[in-house]
């Protein structure tokens, strides 16, 4: 065992020695090559993270919501929908939610303006995510100003701030009361923005879902489980600007190898040449291109993922954030839980490290199994 | 000690531009003894050492090693055969280029398992014995002809074989450092070693060490 | 130092941080459960259905809840208003 690992040593220090020769090219080699694996394991990690916060934390929507659409689009649903809902056979409760977005010109922030339904707060007094807080610098006890429907302008206190922890689901949210929603965005009071349900039985979801289809033909139904799967799905692979990341990390990958892949040079010829004329067998040969390969795949993949999961589990994976901020001009604060698996790991090791390694010792082959008086004659 | 029976070697069989390098050639080298390989070039006395010593196979015939042979060896064998008997060294020295000179020397026992530093303490020997010690740090491309034919002579030595070839080895030496290379050789020979040249020069094959002469043309011994 | 001995080190010193890696998220996230635990009672309270990742247009910051058309704002292939909406995939509900 020493001596298999001694041998193993030696090879590696010519390994190294002949990777030296040429730093520029390979000091460069390894530089792409660690930025490609940075890019794919951020990307790889922060969508990870965030879809396990969203299954996570989603977990407690609400069962079964319904909307009523209008030419295509949302529109308010009247509350006597609900009665004729609560008659179907199963549902326990329906109850009318009041939600929209407000728009403020001031900071060109959109806001997610809710009445919730246990303990709303009271007339003339709002809750605020910390987002709000931030993009108007106000903070508890500070007045803020509104322009309902109607173009009148009136005043909400603050109550309270929701907590920067709890930014990633609240950082947009102001809580008011209903008699301040409807009197900010003129909803009657028949009307409601949707229908919140809870079913007695979860196994008749979707036979209820089904029923309320029938029942009302200009409603939609969403599901919890339809909540969950979409968040399961975002950031899919097949979503735009994740597809263009990983085309063009795969596409450096495939230069990367190719560029090793597409033979050997006549120098590197004739050093296997030298080589062989010296004693080393093939399997040599083949040993020390797989320790060339390996060294700068390997030492580009540790560095690549250790630096990526700083970025995304220590600095919030800043890099992304103007991507992800877009045009909005609230971006909520928060820190990822890490979630990474072993299995995400290793399908990057075998998407990265592994052609590349192939990819160094393929051409050697031949190079490697011809007989070596070629070398003899010059 | 080494024997070829009817040794033939054709290039390209079957292809227009055939070649026949060696055309039936039957010899026996003794142990110890200095046999330098005499003729014109193209004569295919290149193509003979590089048969001799378990470089290349031959078309046709036999080769035997120590009583061994090792015709039909499969390339595993006979590499080691090759790195056990055999010590190298070319006309182009063929050093490797961007490393230095110590690991040259190193180079051919990499792919076996006697520690680094028993081996680097032999190389640092073999090097000093040639007078190039305090060269072994460099890159082999800062050596003069005469440092390079000495550190190629150290290294074909450090796998301590019994057999020395060496193809055209004053080719790109001047005399005085040609007559050097002639007294090394006879120190090595005094180590009990066996010594094959090929060469041109006259300095080669009309020395005093040189025990046989053998006349090679075109891929035929002519006479011994 | 020799430098395979260099190079092994530096492999193993790979690893050790890989491994630590996975030590922290673990740690990290075992830490994190009562603050997701809190945030999961907000939902379930409030009644959230969305992360508040996209604050851009109604169908990025309430993907779950969009509506068929806006998506697809003027005209089916019209190109999308936001940057956000090249990252978020169509949702489930649009694509039936």
């Amino acid at each position: 065992m020493k001596n298999w690992i001694e041998r193993q040593k030696k090879i590696i220090d010519f390994t190294l020695s002949s990777l030296l020769r040429r730093k520029g090219k390979n000091g460069a080699l390894i530089l792409v090559y660690t930025l490609v694996v940075f890019l794919l394991a951020s990307v790889m990690f922060f969508v990870q993270a965030l879809k396990r916060e969203a299954s996570l934390v989603l977990k407690g929507a609400p069962e079964m919501i319904v909307q009523r659409v209008v030419v295509g689009r949302n529109d308010s649903i009247p509350l006597d929908y609900a009665d004729r809902i609560k008659e179907i056979r199963g549902v326990a409760s329906v109850k009318g939610r009041l939600w929209g977005y407000y728009y403020d010109p001031v900071t060109g922030a959109n806001y997610t303006f809710m009445v919730p339904e246990e303990s709303p707060p009271e007339k003339g007094r709002i809750t605020i995510g910390k987002g709000v807080s931030r993009a108007r610098f106000i903070d508890e006890e500070d007045e803020m100003e509104f322009r309902a429907f109607d173009g009148v302008i009136f005043n909400l206190t603050v109550g309270q701030v929701f907590s920067s922890e709890s930014e990633l689901i609240s950082s947009d949210l102001v809580l008011v009361s209903e008699d301040d929603f409807r009197r900010l965005f003129g909803t009657g009071k028949d009307r409601a923005t949707d229908l919140v349900l809870r079913i007695r039985n979860p196994r008749e979801l979707s036979v209820i879902a089904q029923k309320i289809a029938e029942l009302l033909p200009d409603t939609r139904v969403i599901l919890r489980e339809e909540i969950l799967r979409t968040y399961d799905m975002v950031f899919n692979w097949r979503g735009g600007l994740t597809v263009v990341i990983l085309f063009g990390g795969l596409m450096a990958f495939a230069i990367l190898a190719w560029d090793k892949a597409s033979g050997l040079s006549a120098e590197e010829r004739r050093e296997i040449g030298i080589l062989k004329a010296i004693g080393w067998e093939t399997s040599d040969v083949i040993l020390m291109k797989f320790w060339e390969g390996t060294a700068i795949s390997l030492s580009s993949f540790f560095v690549g993922i250790l630096l990526a999961y700083v970025h995304v589990f220590f600095l919030s994976g800043a890099l992304f954030e103007p991507v992800l901020k877009g045009w909005a001009v609230l971006y909520p604060k928060y820190k990822l839980v890490p979630f990474i698996s072993a299995y995400q790991l290793g399908t990057l090791f075998f998407l990265t490290v592994v052609p590349y390694t192939v990819a160094t010792i393929v051409p050697s082959w031949r190079a490697a199994t011809i007989d070596p008086d070629s070398v003899m004659r010059g | 000690m080494i024997e070829l029976i009817d040794v033939k070697k054709v290039f390209n069989q079957g292809k227009p531009n055939e070649f026949v390098a060696i055309d039936g050639v039957s010899l026996f080298i003794e142990a110890n003894h200095v046999t330098v390989f005499k003729g014109p070039s193209g004569s295919g006395k290149t193509t003979l050492l590089s048969l001799i010593g378990a470089m290349a196979r031959p078309t046709s015939g036999r080769i035997k090693v120590m009583e061994r042979e090792i015709t039909s060896l499969p390339e595993r064998f006979l590499t080691e055969v090759r790195r056990k008997v055999f010590g190298f060294i070319f006309q182009q020295f063929n050093l490797v280029r961007g490393v230095s000179v110590l690991e040259n020397v190193m180079l051919p026992a990499y792919p076996l398992e006697e520690g680094y530093a028993s081996l680097k303490k032999r190389a640092m020997g073999l090097l000093d014995l040639f007078g190039v010690v305090n060269k072994a740090p460099s890159k082999v491309e800062w050596l003069s002809g005469g440092e390079a034919q000495r550190v190629a002579i150290a290294r074909a030595l450090i796998n301590n074989p019994s057999v020395i070839i060496a193809d055209e080895p004053t080719g790109n030496l001047d005399s005085k450092l040609s007559q050097e290379f002639m007294d090394t050789l006879g120190r090595l020979k005094e180590d009990r070693r066996t010594i094959l040249i090929s060469s041109h020069d006259p300095i080669v094959h009309e020395s005093p060490i040189a025990e046989k002469v053998i006349l090679v043309r075109d891929g035929r011994v002519v006479d011994t | 130092m020799r430098r395979a001995n260099l190079f092994l080190i530096f492999l193993a010193l790979g690893l050790i941080l890989v491994s630590l890696m996975f030590l922290h998220a673990c740690f990290r996230e075992k830490a994190a459960l009562p603050s997701l635990r809190e945030r999961e009672d907000m939902v379930r309270r409030l009644g959230l259905t969305d992360l508040c990742l996209f604050t851009e247009a109604s169908y990025t910051r309430h993907p779950t809840r969009a509506d068929r058309h806006t998506p697809f704002q003027d005209y089916p292939m019209s190109p999308d208003y936001f940057p956000s909406g090249s990252i978020l995939a169509p949702p489930e509900m649009v694509k039936r």
